[in-house]
This record gives C-alpha cells, sequence and structure tokens, in this order.
C-alpha cells in the first residue's frame, strides 16, 4: 500500500536499530538502570505494541508510555456529567467510539445507551452537526475531547453552529493541552525520564514552539515524531544522537507533517472558541494547573456545560492505583499492587487499563496478565514455511 | 368427503399485497399465502412439502452417514440485509452450515425461523429466500422445517432470521479445539476480514467506497474435500464474529499450547488493510464469514493444502503459522516489520480509535 509500505520497511528498521546500538555505545553507563523514553501520546504507544517495537530495541533503552491518551486520562466524574447530560429528555449524546467503554463511577455510556439514553457514535463534530440539522426538535450534544489534535474540529464545528444559528447544537468540553502536562510531569521529585518523543499530531496543530522549554529548562532532548513504526525508530536514533552527542534540542522528525509553527488558521480557531481553564483534573495524575480548555463566553450558547445543569462531582481515583508512578517511569505497569488483579481491561480501576492505548492496557493485552512478567521479550514467530 | 389422493383439497395461496403486515404473521390464511407463496416455492421439497409441524426424517437414511449426529443453531441479525458478496438469506445459510461442517459432519437440513419486521418489502422477503435457497443447493442441504412472526414496526430491525441444522460426522473424524499439537501447521482458505470491511463499508456511514465484497459461502463442499485428503484434521473452525483472532485463541486455550503467526504469512487484501488503516481495525479482529481455520500434523499440511487450493472457495489458501508448547495459551504475530506482539481476542466490539 504507498505512502503506508515505505514505512514499515523491515530492512530500514534493523539498520536503524543497529545504528541506535553504535550511537549508545559513545554514553556511557552512568547508572544501573536502562535510559528511560517517554512516548507522551496513545498513538505513539499503540505503534509500539502493534509493531512489537520494545522486543527490537537495545535492553538499555526503556519506552515509558506516557498519559497522552485522552481517554484514558478522563476522570471518571466527567463521565458521569457526560451520562447525566445523555440521560436527559430529548438529547441526542454523540461521542467518539472509544470513549464509549470508559468507566464513570457508576456505569460507561455504553450502559447509559443500553439502559435507553440515546447516544450515538460519530467519527467527526461534523457528524454532529448534521443530526442537529436533522433534528431541530433534539438536543445534539456533542462529547469533545482529546488534545490540541481534536481541538481544531470542535471549534470549526462551534463556528459553523452559528453561522448556521443552529439552536439545538452544544458541546460538553473536556479539551485537553499537552505542554502543562509534560511540565507536570518534568516537576515531579520522582521523575526519571531522560528524554521525550512528543505526539506528532498536536505538534501538527501547535508546531514546534511550545515544547523548547524541555529541551532549555529541563535538559531533557525531545523529538517531534509521527506514527509509523519507523518513525518511531528514527526518532529514538534522532534522540539517542543528541544524549551522545551532549545536545538538548526540540527536533523534528515528522517534518512531512508538522510545520515548524504548526497550523495557524487552526490555533486560531481554537483561540477564538476556546479558553484555558485555571485547572483540569486528570484521571492517574490528580489536577494540573491550565491543562484543560472550557468554551469562552461568547459561545456560551454552545456551552453544554452552562446548558444543562451538570452534577460536576469530583470521583478520587481508587487509593490503591499507581497510574501516576507509572506514567512517571517510576514503576512498570506490572509493578502496581493492583496490576492484573483487580485492575484489568475488562474491570479497570486506574486510567492507564481504560483504553487500549493506555499503557497497562498495552501491556496486558500483549499478554502480561500477572504481575509476574510472562514473556520472553525476545520471541520468534516467523515461519520457515512461509513463502 | 374423502377427495381422490391426486386432487388437494388445498389450493396453493397466493400473497398479495407489496409489504409485509400484521395480518402475515396471524396463523390466519394471510400467513398461510405468505408461506405458500415464499416459502414452500421457493425451499421446495418434499420434507417440507406436508406442512406439518415438524420435518420427519428416516434415521436409517441419516446413519448411513455416519454414527454422531452433529447439531446446531445460529441466528442472523445484520445491517443492511444486503451487503456486496451476500444477503441476511446467504448469510443464514452459509452461517449453519459452516458450523455443522466444521466438525466434519456432512451438513443435511436446515430449519428457518424468520421474525419478520411490519412494513419489509415483499419483493425483498422473497429475493432473500431465493438466495437461501441457492445456497442451500450449492452446500447440499434442504430447508425442511420452519416459523414465520411478524412483529410490528419497530419491534425487531426489518427481519431476524435463525436456522438450525443437522449433519451427520463420519467415522474416523475426530476434530476438537484442544487437539492442537506442538508442530502443528495452521491453515486459512483465502483472505481474511473481507466480511467484516464490506458490511463496514455497505453501512454507508463513511463513503469509503473501498469495492470488497463479502466472503459469505458455504465451506461444506471445501472441508469435505480437506477431510477426504486427510480425515485426521486436529482443529477447525469457521472464524466468524471475533475474527480469526478470537478462532485462534480458542485453539490456544483449549490446546495448552502458544500459536505463532507470521504477518507476511497473512493473506489481507490491499483494500480491507486501507479499511482498517482508516478506522483503526485490525484485519485479525474482523469477522469473516466464509472463512476457516484449520490446524493439521506437519506431514499432511501439504496434501490438506493442495485438496483446498483446488477448491473454489479455498484458491487462496495458505499456511499461516505453527503451533509452539509455550507460552500456553497464547497466540503471538512475527510483525512484518520484525517485532512479535501478542495477538488478543477481542473483547466486545472493535471501536475507531479518537485520534
Amino acid at each position: 500500500m504507498q505512502y503506508v509500505d515505505e514505512f514499515r520497511d523491515p530492512d530500514k528498521a534493523r539498520a536503524l536499530v543497529r545504528q541506535i546500538e553504535a550511537l549508545l555505545a559513545r554514553i556511557p553507563a552512568a547508572r544501573d538502570r536502562p535510559l528511560q523514553i517517554m512516548e507522551f501520546c496513545g498513538g505513539h504507544t499503540h505503534t509500539i505494541f502493534r509493531y512489537g517495537i520494545e522486543q527490537m530495541l537495545p535492553e538499555r533503552i526503556e519506552m515509558v508510555h506516557g498519559p497522552g491518551c485522552p481517554v484514558c486520562v478522563l476522570p471518571m466524574g466527567r463521565v458521569d456529567d457526560c451520562i447525566a447530560i445523555a440521560a436527559r429528555p430529548g438529547v441526542i449524546f454523540t461521542t467518539f467510539g472509544d470513549a464509549m467503554r470508559v468507566p464513570g463511577s457508576k456505569k460507561s455510556l455504553l450502559q447509559a445507551k443500553a439502559d435507553g439514553a440515546d447516544v450515538r457514535m460519530v467519527y467527526s463534530p461534523l457528524d454532529a452537526l448534521e443530526l442537529a440539522r436533522r433534528h431541530p426538535d433534539r438536543e445534539v450534544v456533542f462529547f469533545a475531547l482529546g488534545f490540541e489534535t481534536t481541538m481544531p474540529s470542535t471549534a470549526l464545528t462551534v463556528q459553523q453552529a452559528e453561522r448556521e444559528g443552529l439552536r439545538n447544537f452544544s458541546l460538553f468540553c473536556n479539551h485537553i493541552t499537552t505542554v502543562p502536562t509534560i511540565k507536570a510531569i518534568l516537576d515531579s521529585p520522582d521523575m526519571q525520564i531522560d528524554g521525550f518523543l512528543a505526539p506528532g499530531h498536536v505538534s501538527m496543530v501547535v508546531g514546534e514552539a511550545p515544547f523548547a522549554f524541555v529541551a532549555r529548562d529541563y535538559r531533557r532532548p525531545i523529538v517531534i515524531t509521527g506514527f509509523e513504526p519507523l518513525d518511531i525508530l528514527q526518532s529514538l536514533w534522532m534522540l539517542i544522537r543528541q544524549m551522545a552527542e551532549g545536545r538538548c534540542e526540540v527536533e523534528n522528525q515528522y517534518a512531512r507533517v508538522v510545520p515548524k509553527g504548526g497550523n495557524p488558521p487552526g490555533l486560531q480557531a481554537i483561540a477564538d472558541v476556546f479558553e484555558l481553564r485555571e485547572f483540569f483534573e486528570w484521571r492517574g495524575l490528580g489536577s494540573i494547573d491550565h491543562s484543560g480548555v472550557r468554551m469562552r463566553e461568547r459561545y456560551a450558547a454552545f456551552d453544554a456545560e452552562r446548558r444543562f445543569a451538570v452534577p460536576n462531582l469530583r470521583i478520587a481515583d481508587p487509593k490503591s492505583c499507581q497510574c501516576g508512578e507509572v506514567l512517571k517511569g517510576t514503576i512498570r505497569p506490572w509493578e502496581c499492587k493492583v496490576y492484573g488483579n483487580p485492575c484489568s481491561p475488562q474491570a479497570p480501576l486506574g486510567a492507564l487499563m481504560v483504553s487500549s492505548e493506555g499503557a497497562c492496557a498495552a501491556y496486558y493485552n500483549a499478554g502480561h496478565r500477572t504481575r509476574r512478567v510472562q514473556l520472553d521479550p525476545r520471541l520468534s514467530a516467523r515461519l520457515e514455511t512461509a513463502a | 368427503m374423502n377427495a381422490p389422493e391426486s386432487t388437494p383439497l388445498r389450493r396453493s395461496g397466493t400473497i398479495s399485497g407489496d409489504r409485509i403486515t400484521l395480518s402475515h404473521g396471524s396463523g390466519g390464511r394471510a400467513m398461510r399465502d405468505l408461506i405458500d407463496d415464499v416459502f414452500v416455492r421457493i425451499f421446495d421439497n418434499p420434507l417440507l412439502a406436508p406442512l406439518e409441524d415438524q420435518a420427519r426424517i428416516d434415521l436409517a437414511a441419516l446413519a448411513a452417514h455416519g454414527s454422531r449426529l452433529a447439531m446446531t443453531t445460529d441466528s442472523y441479525v445484520i445491517t443492511p440485509l444486503f451487503f456486496p458478496g451476500g444477503d441476511i438469506g446467504k448469510l443464514a445459510v452459509a452461517g449453519t452450515v459452516n458450523d455443522l461442517a466444521v466438525s466434519g459432519a456432512r451438513p443435511l437440513y436446515l430449519t428457518c425461523g424468520m421474525i419478520i419486521e411490519e412494513g419489509l418489502p415483499i419483493a425483498e422477503l422473497r429475493r432473500i429466500a431465493e438466495s437461501m435457497q441457492a445456497t442451500a443447493q450449492a452446500a447440499g442441504v434442504r430447508i425442511v422445517t420452519g416459523d414465520t412472526k411478524v412483529v410490528p414496526r419497530g419491534g425487531a430491525d426489518k427481519l431476524f432470521i435463525n436456522t438450525a441444522g443437522i449433519g451427520v460426522i463420519p467415522h474416523g473424524v475426530d476434530i476438537r479445539a484442544d487437539r492442537a499439537r506442538a508442530g502443528d501447521l495452521v491453515l486459512v482458505n483465502g483472505y481474511i476480514g473481507d466480511h467484516g470491511a464490506a458490511v463496514v463499508d455497505a453501512r454507508g456511514e463513511l463513503a469509503l467506497d473501498s469495492g470488497v465484497a463479502s466472503d459469505c459461502q458455504p465451506l461444506a463442499g471445501l472441508i469435505a474435500d480437506m477431510l477426504a485428503a486427510c480425515p485426521d484434521v486436529h482443529c477447525m473452525r469457521d472464524a466468524t464474529r471475533g475474527g480469526v483472532a478470537t478462532v485462534l485463541n480458542e485453539f490456544a486455550q483449549a490446546s495448552r499450547c502458544a500459536i505463532r503467526l507470521d504477518e507476511d504469512a497473512l493473506p489481507v487484501r490491499e483494500s480491507v488493510r486501507g479499511v482498517c488503516e482508516i478506522l483503526g481495525l485490525d484485519p485479525l479482529h474482523l469477522a469473516n464469514e466464509g472463512k476457516i481455520i484449520a490446524v493439521v500434523a506437519p506431514e499432511h499440511a501439504d496434501a490438506v493444502l493442495a485438496a483446498m487450493r483446488a477448491h473454489p472457495a479455498g484458491r487462496d489458501s495458505r499456511i499461516i503459522g505453527r503451533v509452539d508448547a509455550a507460552p500456553q495459551g497464547t497466540v503471538l504475530l512475527a510483525t512484518h516489520f520484525g517485532g512479535d506482539r501478542v495477538v488478543d481476542m477481542l473483547f466486545g466490539d472493535q471501536l475507531p480509535r479518537i485520534c
């Protein structure tokens, strides 16, 4: 398949791994633990597991899977709010598919749908807008979530709704921001991360500049990274090269998609519709300053939070949950006290078990069913018979 | 009062109107007309024709095929009713035939229960019944008894079909999920994921126009040829909902073994890969309606593969993996890229990812 297979070439992958090994030899082993590299974005986590990249890497590199899965980090209280809105008579509640299964304190949207709420899966906020046009007698609410990646499309949808004078369309805004969250991770005292893969799609919107502080203020190299498996390997190579050469910079591996300045019209739409909240609650990480956005006063008519009284209760994460430590690389997913039992993808306690992009769920689905590590990391299933 | 045998008292009814109404499920004459004019006419066979409340099957004739009876049932619910490569009727016959055939049984008789939503165009029902009959003929089975219910609008989604089937397992065949042994090879009879991709596309929500057609087909003939080449097939299932990944996990768990797949050996059409790339789906989890996974001892693999490739339903058959002793209960995939990953069972539906 053109534009796909080129980025999954096994020969290029092997060559990159050899080059990474060569660079690693130039970095003195200053301590007894591996180099920890965090991929912030859940999309990267997905790629790493789907292509088995961890098994290909030298043992000195350990991937730490970050909080960049917007579905995982959604606090239970917000899911409860969604369900409260969805259960109102006359409401059509629209959402991206993978948010359907996120557990609230009592149930998920999928269960609320079974209980009779009109919850519908959409592929784009524009699908929700179309529903609003088709059902003028119903209140159509779009569950807006995601990092800066999805903000422009929701912002443009709201602007479109305003232009059309639609009165039955609103957003339940749960958009979150990347940079304050990376900063919160960097500021935590037990942080051990040596370098970062920055999220490619977020960067496509915000550009390179917002990540400069990571290199400048925290002395950690950071590489903006694409989502194909060769993108990940090439970015790791760029990151290790910075370390070998003693540099700390923002580099852009995903230049075929990410312009240095991001997407100015997208940023403009975001600035027009949204403003920063003082703080936002994250499942697993707690409250982080300026880590979410809400709708500006000017668009109050399209703000589901203002239009419907939502319970807005804060539901604390279970005390036994160690998602925060996993996210910071202090412990590995399977070292958490509740990993596998009772916390599993079927009955997640913590954020990282919620979606397949969460670090714990990814390990669990990859066969690490209990706290004991079961898998030989260097398996070979290659068939001699395959032609 | 007794009429001569050659002139039956009751004439075959003819249905009037364009759409199914509640009266077609009333038990009265309208229902009789529907059954006569659609089902009896199309399914035409001597076991159904007497319209008794049950089909009566000669035991001695059954026993000639083998010593064990296989029996199965499945209900078919699909939107849309017609999709590229098939329709709900073809699905309802092929699905139950395949559930019988993967035990090694020769499928013989099916039942047909229909739950029809008021308002279904009769022409569509007729097309579906014709498709059922054509599929039954291709598979060598007969539809010998049935039931019709009509529910008010909203009580069902256009049409639900239940088919049950019986078949007879020949002597010397013992196909079970727990018989995979280290060293065995894993075979599939062609491209995977076609049905799942075709149905996603046919729903039209995404305007993908992938051109993929469902692989919906009865596999009784293919499986009979495989068993003729090697009666001792260890495991066999059709990879329907949950896809190839689910069947392989069932084998690995039941047999307490590992199954190792080679991504390069997996037959996946470019168009299906495309649908999966766009929606973030995994072809190993997509439904198939005409694909079986078979596990056979290595010394028989070539003969079975040759028999499969010689059959129209198995032209693109391939060996896709092998069975290993450990890690028990696990399915592993060597990715084209060079890494390895575990292929898990699907939990719930595959949901498109946010970004």
